[in-house]
């Protein structure tokens, strides 16, 4: 195969890269640190935190806050970012038929991925908590997170499938439908009513390891006594839940539950891989996408990234203020 | 009723329920591991659970696919550079974020709190917001389609977690510490790598798994400074792409989805209880 000595010096290039990468980061501080080292003691003082936070507000100001900024004043310019046009790329974005039904869909996204994803995480970590198996259950229904949303996207094709009700199904769902239940196949991805359901669902599947992991750690937190006074008191197993379990980890369910918003908010890959959007399943990232590389309209794709701030600043400051108190608790 | 006979009744169920779930939920990724392993005419004909029918029947199972998807449709490379594309992504921003954090922690200087808090407020800010601009002076700096500028966009999109995440641990390391160290004469670089850097090795772990997980799995900062060529596409991309191309080649998909999914996988149950601590002290990230 002449593949073979291509991928020996593709390999020592990757190393190579590696190694200039990081070390010359770290070099840069210590390199600094050394050189100032020839001003006097106490100019040296003054200096040296700046050497330490230097990069990092170099690069932040670079990466994010100039782009933040440069993204505001583009929303209100036109296509080619040539001259002001006021507000129309926001009259656009709220108008626009394809973009009303990506904020319908970014809307189904929110509110299902989430109830979902933080139910059936609560369920089966209180559930799974029960068991002796209980760090094998964890670690399989986890396992998704480690997984690309591409390579779930690809799983899940798989899941969905379609073939004629005459010929053999190879998907899992409808094999169940045709072969269990009589019914006809279905197409998943195609059908209107359905095919927003069928990816979030997979999105449920991703994000649910995550709520239980952190739902769990909580429940673990809860005092025994608390749960043991309760029984002996005589609660069964529903109230126990709902009346002592919930409320004792309510700040733990809004962090976890606004940090499934946020992602739903932002949710790109499923959509982009399983069907691009059509057919009804547009969500506002995928649209932004599109104005970018295929209208190349950077306007309204800027319009529409500054609407995707506004919505997530909110959650965002609940998100951090819920986790602050969580650590002032601990 | 004996305890122990209610016991198993009252536990059966919840044994069941339990079991179910976890049963459904790797379902799907079963189905594509087994569905990797037959050839083009089985996984277009029946569906993977047939193998079950003659489970030992190990004519049914090939490598065949995973051999070409590798060598023909260059996922080595694409292996490659996604090895390239994460682990200076991965590094630079915990080693920049490390700097920062110990600066805030532990050294004195005007307007330390208002940055602080400046750069914790930047993680409301969602990848989309920077694209145009960022790509823009990319293409101005020639800096688009090479590995720089990706490593350059990851770090800034990691720092602001990275940096609150290491700034409250390395401020909770005991004051006397560093005390003692400076009045050793130690000078603060002393102070952060043989005091700060070790004792924060458990927070920085969670952090580098976190990071390498995300950076690895990633698709749209790829797809946006990297773009599709050959070369550079790290494995997301690949697959992304096979999936348009290969649409009617699912036996090749299903090899190219496990074998990027490989190294995440390894590194997610080997690593397990680091990543579990990340999330949990990671649980604001957005």
């Amino acid at each position: 195969m002449e593949a073979l000595p291509a991928s020996i010096s593709q390999i020592l290039n990757t190393l190579l890269a590696v190694l200039v990468g990081v070390g010359g980061v770290i070099s840069l501080y210590v390199a600094l640190d050394f050189l100032i080292r020839f001003l006097p003691k106490n100019v040296q003082q003054r200096i040296r935190p700046w050497i330490f936070v230097g990069p990092l507000l170099l690069i932040l100001a670079f990466c994010l806050v100039y782009p933040t900024l440069n993204t505001i004043s583009l929303s209100f310019l036109d296509k080619r970012s040539e001259s002001f046009v006021g507000l129309k790329n926001y009259f656009f974005a709220v108008t626009n038929p394809a973009m009303l039904t990506a904020f319908r869909n970014n809307l189904l996204w929110l509110v299902l991925q989430t109830t979902f994803s933080v139910g059936l995480g609560l369920v089966i970590a209180v559930l799974a908590n029960r068991v002796r198996y209980e760090t094998v259950v964890k670690s399989l229904i986890f396992l998704p997170l480690a997984i690309s949303f591409v390579g779930a996207s690809v799983i899940w094709r798989f899941v969905y499938a379609y073939k004629p009700a005459d010929v053999s199904q190879i998907g899992l769902l409808n094999s169940i439908l045709v072969n269990f239940l009589g019914l006809e196949p279905i197409g998943w991805f195609v059908e209107k009513a359905l095919n927003n359901f069928a990816l979030i669902a997979v999105g449920v599947w991703l994000q649910t390891g995550f709520c239980m992991v952190v739902l769990s750690a909580a429940i673990k937190s809860i005092s025994g006594e608390v749960i043991e006074a309760a029984r002996v008191d005589g609660a069964n197993e529903w109230q126990l839940f709902w009346r002592i379990i919930v409320p004792m980890i309510s700040s733990t369910i809004a962090v976890v539950a606004t940090t499934v918003v946020i992602s739903s908010l932002k949710a790109f890959d499923i959509v982009f891989v399983l069907t691009n959007g059509n057919r009804g399943t547009e969500v506002l990232a995928n649209r932004m996408y599109k104005e970018m590389f295929q209208f190349r309209d950077f306007g309204r794709a800027s319009a529409i990234a500054v609407i995707l701030l506004v919505a997530i600043i909110p959650i965002m400051a609940v998100n951090i203020r819920r986790f602050q108190e969580q650590e002032a608790v601990r | 009723m004996s305890d122990r006979l209610r016991n198993a009744l009252s536990s059966t169920p919840l044994h069941l329920v339990i079991i179910g779930i976890t049963f459904i939920w790797t379902l799907p990724s079963v189905g594509l591991l087994i569905s990797s392993l037959r050839s083009k005419s089985d996984v277009f004909g029946t569906g993977w659970w047939s193998v079950f029918q003659h489970p030992f029947d190990f004519t049914q199972y090939q490598l065949d696919n995973y051999i070409h998807v590798l060598s023909t449709e260059g996922m080595g490379r694409a292996f490659l550079n996604s090895l390239t594309i994460t682990i200076p992504s991965t590094v630079i921003p915990i080693a920049v974020a490390a700097f920062a954090a110990y600066a805030f922690a532990w050294m004195e200087f005007p307007g330390r709190q208002v940055l602080f808090v400046v750069v914790v407020g930047l993680l409301v800010v969602p990848l989309q917001m920077t694209l145009i601009p960022l790509l823009r002076v990319y293409n101005k700096l020639g800096l688009s389609g090479t590995f720089l500028g990706i490593w350059l966009a990851h770090t800034g999109y990691g720092l602001p977690f990275a940096v609150y995440m290491l700034r409250n641990f390395i401020g909770s390391l005991p004051r006397d510490l560093f005390e003692s160290a400076y009045l050793d004469g130690a000078s603060h670089l002393t102070a952060f790598s043989r005091l700060a850097l070790p004792l924060s090795v458990p927070a920085i772990a969670s952090l580098a798994i976190f990071q390498f997980l995300w950076v690895w799995n990633d698709l749209l900062v790829a797809l946006i400074y990297l773009g599709g060529t050959e070369q550079v596409a790290p494995l997301t991309l690949k697959l992304s792409a096979m999936v348009q191309s290969l649409g009617q080649d699912w036996h090749l998909l299903t090899a190219a989805a496990f074998v990027s999914m490989a190294l995440p996988l390894i590194v997610f149950f080997s690593l397990q209880r680091y990543f579990v601590q990340g999330i949990l002290t990671g649980s604001v990230k957005g």
